[in-house]
């Protein structure tokens, strides 16, 4: 398998008023063509922040990336110039974000949207991107594509600007989709909709798709590999069905005990991780979760874990070990 | 469903229209949006009834109807035997004492410049709880304690707590007034996976030890079920099903529900590998608007003729509680 992107010890910071947020703090993981990789975290952990890097979308200042590798199809995206870059965006590399609302521009129709990165990276002419546009529209399931083609995104439903997102992110025949949150601001039966619908692209179409989430049961169904995060690091990785079926660090242990579940017997309690995410500026230098832990010892205030192997393609960043397993 | 021992509140033929105007100084009256369009329920004392639903369907000004905040087009709501509709003024707020709201947006509901202190003991001093300043802030040094807050945080500001945290003041303010009944906004949705089993978990023993009755408004159905011991469920302003939690997660009747549970992923891949998944097709029609006939007719897998004509009648179709609105179960 041939490793699509790379990503080795990136560092991306924030220099603000306050002091140096370490949003990432040495990420480094790998992508096959075709693979799809979740990455899951809280808020403020650092997913965002890594796939942005990855796209060198940071705004600088007040980040910057101040270390690291994005290897992607062999080339150093960090290294290449800005016009190089621009070529790779939309391009190679396509990114599908959170908000519908506020990623489309509202004051040019869906066409004009769609139809400019059709122009912009494949040379075509207005007639052949508008042909195309309409193409994508319907592979999305937009119903009558060739009317609603021509309306302004308040037009549309949120599942179907999301739907136009996807389109817009399909139109040059990415290797690499990235969806930061896709289905968070949309209902669970349009949720399901679109995981559908990005699942059937992905088979129809081969590329390799990271979906980042907050919520682990997306990912149960969609990703053949896992990256848990917190507070800028990686914290957990592994296959999907290794990582649900013997989660390992206390992290992820206590994200899986304090939600409820649909399918299974009603606890009469649930477990909530005590205590709140850290600080990234001036984190102490011992393991981030500690305030939050059940099992701290004493190295893990002393050291911070690196990342070791627990089980073949299963890696943990802990110094214990706890037996983790269903229920 | 009237009569029934244990009723603290009844909704009778809740409605809910919001009116839309054309024109600047003349205004006429062109649609309604009907937000919520005919809801029967109750809710027993010291239960919880869990009110889920997607975006738009209503549950949110089920919520603000009851209370009272907006002023209901039609309906009774019927709070330990008096209508809230028809009381106004005085004899209104004092009967809001016993009604409370707890908000979704921890950010949003507590304004930024007033202190900790002052937004708990606002309302123990509308309604003239405490006998002195003393009293007063001894009151909401208790509640914060309540809530899992240090006592001594009363003279802060919001901006230096924590989405939970916030979300736990929003709470000991509900509390402040030692009310019976609550209205639990998605309360919730904006908090992170770890924070939110806290706050589920600090609701649930609040309800043991003060007897509340809370009405949970949610759009999660994992939570829901988690801390209801009813649900309803809402579509396009109308309530298409009402059961217990288990016959609602277990047996449910309506198509809607069936698929909106099938809907919600599952934490474990081996589960999701075998689910089979009910993919509703095309959106929420506009309640300006509604279809013709059964409201769900449009994206229904099984609706026929007879469910674009006629709008099913809301009975119970087991004879124990079980209610649904659908012309094929």
């Amino acid at each position: 398998m041939a490793a699509l992107l790379q990503v080795k010890n990136l560092k991306t910071q924030f220099f603000t008023q306050d002091g140096v947020v370490k949003a990432v703090d040495g990420v480094s993981f790998d992508l096959g063509e075709g693979d799809t990789l979740g990455i899951v975290g809280e808020s403020g952990c650092g997913k965002s922040v890594t796939v942005l890097s990855v796209m060198r979308l940071i705004p600088q200042p007040p980040g910057k990336i101040v270390d690291g590798e994005v290897l992607f199809d062999g080339e150093d995206l960090l290294k290449v110039s800005d016009e190089q870059i621009r070529r790779v965006r939309g391009n190679k590399i396509a990114m599908v974000f959170q908000d519908p609302m506020t990623s489309l521009n509202p004051v040019l129709t869906i066409n004009q949207q769609i139809s400019e990165a059709l122009e912009l990276h494949l040379g075509m002419n207005k007639e052949a991107a508008r042909k195309r546009t309409i193409e994508l529209l319907e592979t999305v399931g937009i119903p009558e594509a060739a009317k609603r083609v021509d309306d302004y995104p308040h037009q549309f439903s949120g599942g179907m600007r999301q739907r136009a997102m996807i389109a817009m992110a399909l139109s040059c025949n990415p290797q690499l989709l990235i969806a930061d949150e896709p289905t968070t601001a949309l209902d669970v039966t349009i949720q399901a909709q679109i995981i559908e619908l990005v699942k059937r692209l992905q088979k129809e179409l081969g590329m390799a798709v990271i979906w980042i989430t907050h919520d682990l049961g997306v990912v149960a169904g969609l990703c053949q590999r896992v990256i848990v995060m917190y507070a800028g690091h990686i914290i957990e990785q592994a296959k999907i069905k290794e990582l649900y079926g013997h989660p390992s660090h206390p992290y992820t242990l206590g994200l899986l005990g304090s939600i409820p579940r649909l399918d299974a017997a009603r606890k009469s309690k649930l477990t909530p991780i005590e205590g709140l995410p850290p600080d990234l500026i001036d984190a102490p230098p011992g393991c981030p979760f500690v305030p939050r832990c059940a099992y701290t010892q004493d190295i893990c205030v002393q050291e911070r874990p690196e990342l070791r192997t627990v089980a073949p393609e299963h890696q943990i960043a802990c110094w214990v070990d706890v037996k983790g397993g269903k229920g | 469903m009237a009569g029934q021992n244990g009723v603290l509140l009844e909704v009778k033929n809740l409605k809910m229209y919001f009116p839309i105007t054309q024109g600047i100084i003349i205004q006429r009256h062109v649609a309604d949006v009907k937000a919520v369009d005919g809801l029967d329920f109750f809710v027993r004392k010291g239960e919880t009834l869990g009110l889920v639903g997607e975006s738009g369907c209503g549950k949110s000004t089920t919520g603000r109807a009851i209370l009272q905040l907006y002023r209901p087009t039609a309906g009774q709501v019927l709070f330990d035997g008096v209508d809230l509709c028809k009381i106004g003024g005085e004899q209104l707020r004092r009967t809001r004492r016993r009604l409370q709201m707890i908000f979704q947006d921890p950010y949003a509901s507590l304004n930024p410049r007033m202190t900790v202190g002052d937004i708990i003991g606002e309302p123990i001093e509308i309604h003239g709880l405490a006998k002195s300043r003393k009293e007063r802030l001894e009151r909401v040094q208790e509640l914060l304690r309540v809530v899992g807050l240090n006592p001594y945080f009363s003279n802060r500001y919001p901006h230096e707590f924590s989405g939970g945290q916030r979300q736990r003041i929003g709470v000991a303010r509900a509390l402040a007034v030692q009310p019976e009944f609550i209205v639990c906004d998605e309360p919730i949705s904006a908090l992170d996976v770890s924070i939110q089993a806290q706050i589920i978990n600090l609701l649930e023993e609040l309800q043991s030890d003060f007897g509340l009755t809370y009405l949970f408004i949610a759009h999660d159905l994992s939570v829901v079920r988690h801390i209801s011991d009813r649900v309803a469920v809402m579509y396009l302003g109308k309530i298409v099903e009402i059961a217990t939690r288990d016959k609602l997660y277990y047996d449910p009747l309506h198509p809607y529900t069936k698929a909106l549970l099938s809907a919600v992923p599952i934490p474990d891949p081996t589960v999701e590998e075998k689910r089979e998944r009910i993919i509703l097709v095309g959106d929420v029609p506009s309640p300006v608007n509604p279809p013709k006939g059964c409201h769900f007719h449009t994206r229904c897998p099984i609706a026929i003729d007879i469910c674009k004509e006629a709008d099913p009648e809301f009975v119970d179709k087991t004879g124990d509680g079980h209610w649904a609105a659908c012309h094929r179960v």
